[in-house]
């Protein structure tokens, strides 16, 4: 697309309604460069994005790397750091923690080990600041390392009911203990080897109040005796466990006044707890004290999750329902350090990396994950994983950098496993639930093989990973996908390949043979355990796989707005010209068996009545020529004769004696239009001839009492149709036409097609020819030509609609309008849409008429209204030539984005290489 | 007969080019010109065929005349009064319209005469005129919400003509079903219309048992959903889905759903602001010259109309101590209750008596005036079972339980089941109830920057308590005093038996606030609207949005226990 003026808005895509022009116009609209104020969507649009996700998945080229089994670098690290911390607790015993053991950790690997070293500074720093005992945070953080350290988890998947549906789970950080909370519901289960068993009911009292309905809880990372709770009152409670009274409830903060939807602790500090509520406000809670440190009011709309950054002490991410994600330093209550719209609708939920730092997972309505980048000034989405329904929370799975869990709020109840480098695949699935799962949590900060969940079917599950079900298991490792020039791609395992590569191409049907060669052998691999695949490409031959003659075709074939054998002679000819003599001949037929019906080509009802006078000498001359030539019939003409004679008294007695011998011949082979049929494919393929001989010799004793009858009324029918007949110029075309294509085949096939002509329409009804013509038309839509089958379908329309039953019209339809639309030929497959009967396929261009137009000034969007914006009060598309508002092609040069009417713009540049707009630019019209 | 078909095309009209509505025009003048001529009185042609051709005429002219009054574009409405002053003077009875204006709540002088509206608004009646053919007196109504109503058409005109998963005939059925339910028969008339120009079998429209099956099967859907939508369970949707040949597929479900529900509220919302019958519909127009009788009659029943220059618009023209007083006292209210809620809190307990309280309250909140609006056509034979109407639940003994807003929300499930099943469609009523719920223009009568959402929510969670729905974070111990009977009387008429709404009950709520005020809360910064007569359509629009989201959250949960 080198071209400097590119663009057109036809004039006759007018606006609104015109809903078939419209689907063409935005069709081709998406083909238009972006940038220069315009938009489209259509259905064609939407349909031809899904296809190539379609084809991507299809192929698995996308397969790329997954950690799978164990990594041996983590498994080494782990060791080291379990050592280090075994040493480290004795020696410093509730020392000031130096860098020793956070050293020693992060000898895990380096980044880690640098943040961790981090960590430990902050929290010295803070030590100072404030008061609480960094000493007991020092101790425990390294405690849960150890304890993972030491004995690594261990269990199976299991699950317990619970009594009613759950909210949301935590997990204590000994991963030894999961709080579970609902509407009705608050209890802490202790997680055996073998089973949950339940500790403690924290719903007491008599009467349960709404503050036990939790819409989330969440359990401290750091103090194994506090939780925290939102109810959907828009209450704050935090719950002591080490209260040794019944009731373990420890804090109330009424101050929201709307649902709390999630609340959060800081990871390194005891105290502070941040919520996040649907009245459009976050607050900041120091537990020593009775009311909110800090309030933040996100200004916009109601707060679906709040996670403290892990990276940053000061830093929360906090996420809204209208799609934004907000960034806030906790010491700034007064406004937020970044905002983004992250996804279309509400963002349900958002989670930090737990290793690097800068990402940030949000999960929202769209049915989207993302990932987004947030060590750049301005977020930047990395990753974004298309589930099939709205994301209800998203979990990073430890240790696995690429990895996230996902549950959805709606429809769907399994939890998926992300890698989100692969986003069209989960790389594990846990389906146990049976209704929607509300929570999901990673048993253990360091451990990725155990995942806990809690649903709405009142079921607290633990799933294990070898457990998981994997769905690149069941899928199709092989894709296979045609490319429009008949180009073939392929990929498959690289085993499959390698063992298959030295086999000989494929050498496909012998009468349209495609030769494939191989041209990039070792190609992209992926390294991926399971399956890494390789991707071939085989290119079609240059002359077989042209599909110029489909373009060509597609393009000059007639489907309507003339009489039929007026259409039936233009297609002939426009096959013929493209050398499809079978095609050609088809049409041709058609033309004989349909049009002396109606209107047109009386010629030969003239002939074998006798009475048109014009016609008559030139037929006669026509069968003078031919029966020379089709004396190698002959024989068979005397073999029917005894049969047929008394037929031929009924004909009007004027018939010359040439007629009669056509009809007595043609009545001796008896279906002429098998003759035609078998002609016609004799010309490229002597096999169909035999197919054609056989059912022929069948049918010969049916025959005959199909004729006796439609004879007469074709006789009686036949006079009206006489008049039309003789001041149509066409019918000496046609024999013309016939003329020649029979001279291709020189003997027989002549003889036969004059004769047919003259016979069945005195004969047969054309109803009569349906069944053939209906074989006629499978039989090319099975070659792969459907252009053929539905180019027919619509120019005989009534007349073999019913005899195709409507799935198969409808499935040739579909196909060719495909076809038609990946060689662009946007016009042509609306007029098919447009022509077609099919109900299914007729509303396709009453869909997505819309037509988006983005002001060229203000760049927002305009209303469908008139040609003024509405907000900036200009005229959206002026010519620059002659200012006036463009309202048909608009063309414009996309390197000063000055544009007009097509005319203007196309005559001015004749005379002058400058923009007529005057700024100055070098415009190229090519 | 072909030939009269073909002559009477109406469809150029709609164009949005001058020049084919033009010449549009210009041939169904001619047509109706010549037609009047062969029935002019002065010719006898006697017999059938001038009878026929009268009927035919008639229609055009009532259209003609439609056209001269209510449509948005200049042109148009000159040519069709043209054309129907040069029948007249051909001594045929031309018709005029009955009624005053879009509504008969509202005085015809304070709606928005067509012609004069501001270019918004032009734009959104060229659109509705475009999609439709007409401008209804809905639209009409709805206009002094601009940005509602832009939302509204939008959204209506997706679920009836764009491309979803029913058949067209089909949705104006739903329609009629739905609005026959509340006997309205202003929205029955439309559908009716609409039904048979789509290609309906008008032999439907003699009862839902002349219909398909399939639609006769939703008849039990439609009448829980009217009236006691907390009925729903997925064992209603299971039958609706699985009866072998007749059953429905899920997303014809939730496209009939969404239609039922769009038009139970769009009656309420009919009733509510009391519009007229369409002018070229039964009961909008008369061929009758208008005499004595007939013009007291129609002033009778509506209550105003010649008198209204005297006493209509009382606050607007005598803004009287007493209303003065009462809308200070409802800011004062408001400003209280937003103070002390941080003071005293309420107990759990007690949160949940009040909403019981209200609960129950709200069904012993009932009107006692029981005028009966007679309905013009015979809506009664889209359904059966008349007698089941709106029943408060614990009246009757039953407990159902209260749906609790938190585990069922439009935002997170409804939406994404709707949009799953039906695409764009959740996208569109999601807007369509932000806009509805967030709607203010911060005033109140002649107070400015004031901050509306307490009531707003007051409203929309009152309405939501009538049909069980519970916010856990609201305390109903506000709406007691926030809305006062009557308006809660005007509220649950509208919202359960709008067919029962009168202008008494209109007019004797919220006195205080203009009228003006009444429908806004508040008006837009036009001096058009200045008038102070905009009708209560404000909180008409948040009755009608809560209805519905109401109506839809029953029937979604239903769905989706059904598809778990």
């Amino acid at each position: 697309m080198g071209a400097a003026w590119l663009g057109a808005w036809p004039e006759e895509w007018a606006w609104p309604g015109e809903g078939a022009w419209l689907d063409t116009a935005l069709s081709s609209l998406s083909v238009a460069p972006e940038g220069a104020g315009l938009s489209g969507s259509g259905r064609g649009v939407g349909r031809r994005g899904l296809r190539g996700s379609c084809s991507r998945r299809g192929c698995g080229t996308r397969g790329d790397g997954r950690l799978r089994g164990v990594n041996p670098w983590y498994q080494v690290s782990f060791g080291l750091s379990a050592s280090h911390a075994v040493d480290a607790n004795p020696e410093h015993p509730g020392a000031v923690p130096t860098p020793g053991p956070a050293l020693a950790e992060g000898t895990r690997g380096g980044r880690w080990g640098l943040d961790a070293a981090c960590g430990a500074a902050s929290l010295r720093a803070r030590s100072q600041r404030v008061d609480p005992a960094p000493r007991t945070a020092m101790e425990k953080m390294a405690r849960v390392s150890t304890a993972l350290g030491g004995n690594t988890l261990t269990g199976r998947t299991m699950f317990c009911h619970l009594d009613a549906p759950a909210n949301a789970i935590s997990v204590c950080r000994d991963a030894a203990q999961v709080v579970v909370a609902g509407r009705n519901i608050f209890k802490i289960y202790s997680i055996e080897e073998e089973q949950f068993v339940e500790k403690l009911n924290l719903r007491v009292g008599r009467k349960p109040s709404l503050n036990f309905s939790c819409a989330d809880v969440v359990w401290h990372q750091m103090d194994e005796n506090l939780l925290a709770t939102a109810a959907t009152n828009g209450v704050v409670v935090t719950w002591n466990l080490g209260k040794p009274s019944r009731n373990k409830q420890d804090q109330l903060f009424t101050e929201h006044k709307r649902t709390v939807n999630k609340v959060c602790f800081h990871p390194t500090e005891v105290y502070m707890l941040l919520s996040g509520s649907q009245d459009g406000y976050m607050k900041c809670f120091d537990l020593r004290k009775k009311d909110s440190v800090s309030t933040f009011s996100g200004q916009s709309e109601s707060v679906r999750d709040v996670q403290f950054s892990i990276r940053d002490y000061f830093t929360f991410a906090a996420t809204f329902e209208n799609g934004n994600v907000q960034l806030w330093d906790i010491r700034r209550p007064d406004r937020y350090e970044r905002m983004f719209t992250a996804h279309n609708g509400p963002v349900f939920c958002c989670d930090w990396h737990p290793e690097d730092r800068g990402w940030l997972a949000t999960g929202g309505r769209d049915k989207m994950v993302k990932v987004w980048d947030m060590n750049t000034t301005r977020a930047k989405e990395i990753y974004c994983v298309q589930t099939i329904a709205s994301v209800a929370r998203v979990k990073w799975r430890p240790e696995c950098k690429h990895h996230i869990a996902t549950c959805s709020m709606m429809v769907d109840h399994n939890i998926y496993v992300w890698d989100v480098r692969r986003p069209f695949i989960p790389s594990a699935m846990f389906e146990e639930h049976k209704d929607v799962t509300t929570g999901i949590v990673w048993r253990h900060l360091h451990d990725p093989y155990f995942l806990l969940s809690g649903s709405k079917d009142s079921t607290l599950y633990q799933h294990i990973f070898k457990d998981a079900s994997q769905p690149i298991d069941r899928a199709n490792p092989e894709g296979l996908c045609y490319s429009l020039y008949g180009d073939l791609a392929f990929a498959a395992k690289e085993s499959l390949i390698s063992s298959d590569s030295n086999r000989k191409p494929y050498i496909g049907d012998r009468r349209h043979p495609i030769f494939f060669k191989r041209k990039l052998d070792p190609t992209e691999q992926f390294e991926y355990i399971s399956s890494s695949s390789a991707l071939s490409v085989f290119e079609t031959d240059v002359e077989s796989g042209s599909m110029d003659w489909f373009v060509h075709t597609a393009k000059q074939y007639a489907l309507a707005g003339r009489p039929l054998a007026e259409l039936c002679d233009h297609n002939a000819k426009v096959a013929k010209g493209l050398d499809r003599n079978q095609v050609a001949q088809t049409w041709t037929m058609l033309r004989i068996i349909y049009s002396s019906l109606g209107t047109v080509s009386s010629t030969n009802l003239n002939h074998s009545m006798g009475k048109g006078s014009t016609t008559l000498p030139l037929m006669n001359s026509f069968n003078l020529k031919d029966i020379p030539s089709g004396l190698g019939s002959e024989s068979r003409l005397d073999r029917s004769k005894g049969e047929s004679r008394t037929e031929n008294i009924l004909m009007d007695s004027s018939s010359t004696l040439i007629n009669n011998e056509d009809n007595e011949e043609t009545e001796g082979s008896d279906v002429p239009a098998d003759y035609l049929l078998g002609d016609v494919e004799a010309d490229e393929d002597d096999l169909y001839m035999m197919d054609h001989e056989n059912p022929h010799a069948e049918e010969q004793e049916y025959s005959l009492p199909q004729e006796a009858f439609p004879l007469r009324h074709e006789i009686v029918d036949n006079p009206s149709a006489l008049d039309h007949l003789q001041d149509k110029a066409d019918s000496p075309h046609v024999s013309g036409n016939e003329a020649e294509t029979v001279s291709l085949t020189p003997v027989e096939s002549f003889s036969l097609i004059s004769i047919s002509h003259s016979l069945y329409e005195n004969r047969l009804p054309s109803d009569f020819f349906n069944p053939i013509v209906r074989d006629t038309l499978l039989f090319y839509a099975e070659q792969g030509d459907v252009q053929t089958a539905v180019s027919v379908l619509i120019v005989l329309g009534d007349r073999i609609r019913k005899e195709i039953d409507e799935q198969t019209q409808e499935h040739w339809y579909t196909s060719y309008i495909d076809l038609l639309q990946r060689f662009q030929l946007w016009n042509i497959s609306n007029e098919v849409i447009k022509l077609s009967t099919c109900r299914a396929i007729n509303c396709l261009n009453q869909a997505s008429t819309t037509l988006h137009i983005n002001c060229s000034n203000c760049k927002r969007p305009m209303s469908n209204r008139g040609w003024i914006c509405d907000r900036c009060r200009q005229c959206a598309s002026m010519c620059a030539v002659c200012h006036h508002v463009v309202k048909g092609l608009f063309v414009w040069c996309q390197g000063c984005s000055h544009g007009g009417h097509l005319q203007h713009i196309m005559k001015w540049l004749e005379t002058s290489s400058h923009c007529p707009a005057g700024c100055g630019h070098l415009c190229e019209y090519t | 007969m072909e030939e009269r078909e073909g002559e009477l095309r109406w469809d150029g009209l709609c164009s949005r080019d001058a020049a084919t509505r033009a010449a549009a025009l210009d041939n169904v003048g001619q047509a109706v010109l010549r037609r009047s001529r062969s029935v002019a009185p002065g010719r006898a042609a006697g017999g059938l065929p001038a009878a026929a051709a009268r009927d035919g005429l008639s229609e055009a002219l009532v259209r003609l005349l439609m056209l001269s009054k209510r449509c948005p574009f200049r042109d148009v409405r000159e040519r069709s009064e043209a054309i129907l002053s040069s029948v007249q003077e051909l001594g045929i009875r031309i018709p005029r319209p009955l009624g005053h204006g879009p509504s008969r709540f509202i005085p015809e002088k304070e709606t928005v005469q067509v012609g004069s509206e501001d270019a918004m608004m032009h734009a959104l009646f060229a659109d509705s005129f475009a999609t439709l053919g007409r401008l209804d007196n809905v639209t009409l109504v709805m206009v002094f919400h601009p940005q509602y109503l832009e939302s509204f058409l939008k959204t209506q005109h997706y679920l009836l003509q764009m491309d979803g998963p029913l058949p067209l005939h089909y949705r104006h059925y739903i329609g009629i079903m739905a609005a026959a339910r509340h006997q309205c028969s202003y929205l029955v008339n439309l559908h009716v219309n609409d039904f048979l120009h789509v290609g309906g079998d008008p032999k439907w429209l003699n009862g839902l048992e002349n219909a398909p099956q399939k639609l006769q099967n939703l008849g039990e859907l439609n009448k829980m959903l009217a009236h006691r939508p907390w009925l729903i369970t997925k064992e209603h949707i299971e039958q609706l889905l699985k009866t072998e040949e007749n059953s429905w597929s899920l997303a014809e479900l939730i496209h009939a759903v969404v239609l039922l529900t769009h038009y139970h509220s769009l009656a309420s919302f009919t009733f509510g602001c009391g519009i007229s019958p369409e002018i070229d519909c039964e009961g909008g127009h008369t061929f009758r010259p208008p005499s004595v009788s007939n013009y007291c009659l129609c002033d009778i029943t509506n209550g105003y109309h010649g008198v209204d220059d005297i006493h209509a618009s009382p606050a607007a023209s005598i803004p009287t101590t007493e209303s003065v007083c009462e809308v200070e006292a409802l800011m004062e209210k408001m400003k209280q209750l937003q103070e002390c809620r941080d003071e005293e809190e309420a107990s759990q307990e007690e949160m949940a008596t009040r909403f019981e309280r209200e609960k129950r309250e709200s069904m012993f909140v009932c009107s006692s005036e029981d005028e009966e609006s007679a309905p013009t056509r015979d809506v009664s034979r889209h359904f059966e079972d008349t007698s089941y109407g709106y029943k408060d639940f614990s009246r009757h003994g039953m407990h159902v339980p209260t749906f609790r807003a938190q585990d069922y929300s439009w935002e997170d499930h409804g939406y994404s089941l709707v949009n799953r099943l039906y695409p764009d469609v959740g996208q569109l009523l999601d807007e369509k109830f932000h806009i509805a719920y967030n709607l203010t223009y911060n005033t109140m009568a002649m107070h400015k920057d004031v901050d509306t959402s307490m009531l707003r929510r007051a409203i929309w969670n009152y309405i939501h308590c009538m049909f069980g729905i519970r916010y856990d974070d609201y305390d109903y111990g506000e709406i007691n005093q926030l809305l006062d009977r009557s308006f809660k009387v005007y509220i649950k008429t509208v919202v359960c038996t709008p067919e029962k709404t009168t202008k008494r009950m209109y007019d004797s709520f919220w006195r205080q606030f203009e009228h003006s005020e009444k429908g806004q809360t508040t008006l837009p910064p036009l001096p058009l609207l200045t008038t102070p007569s905009a009708p209560q359509v404000h909180v008409n629009l948040l009755l009608v949005e809560a209805r519905m989201q109401a109506e839809l959250l029953y029937a979604l949960r239903a769905i989706t226990r059904y598809m778990t």
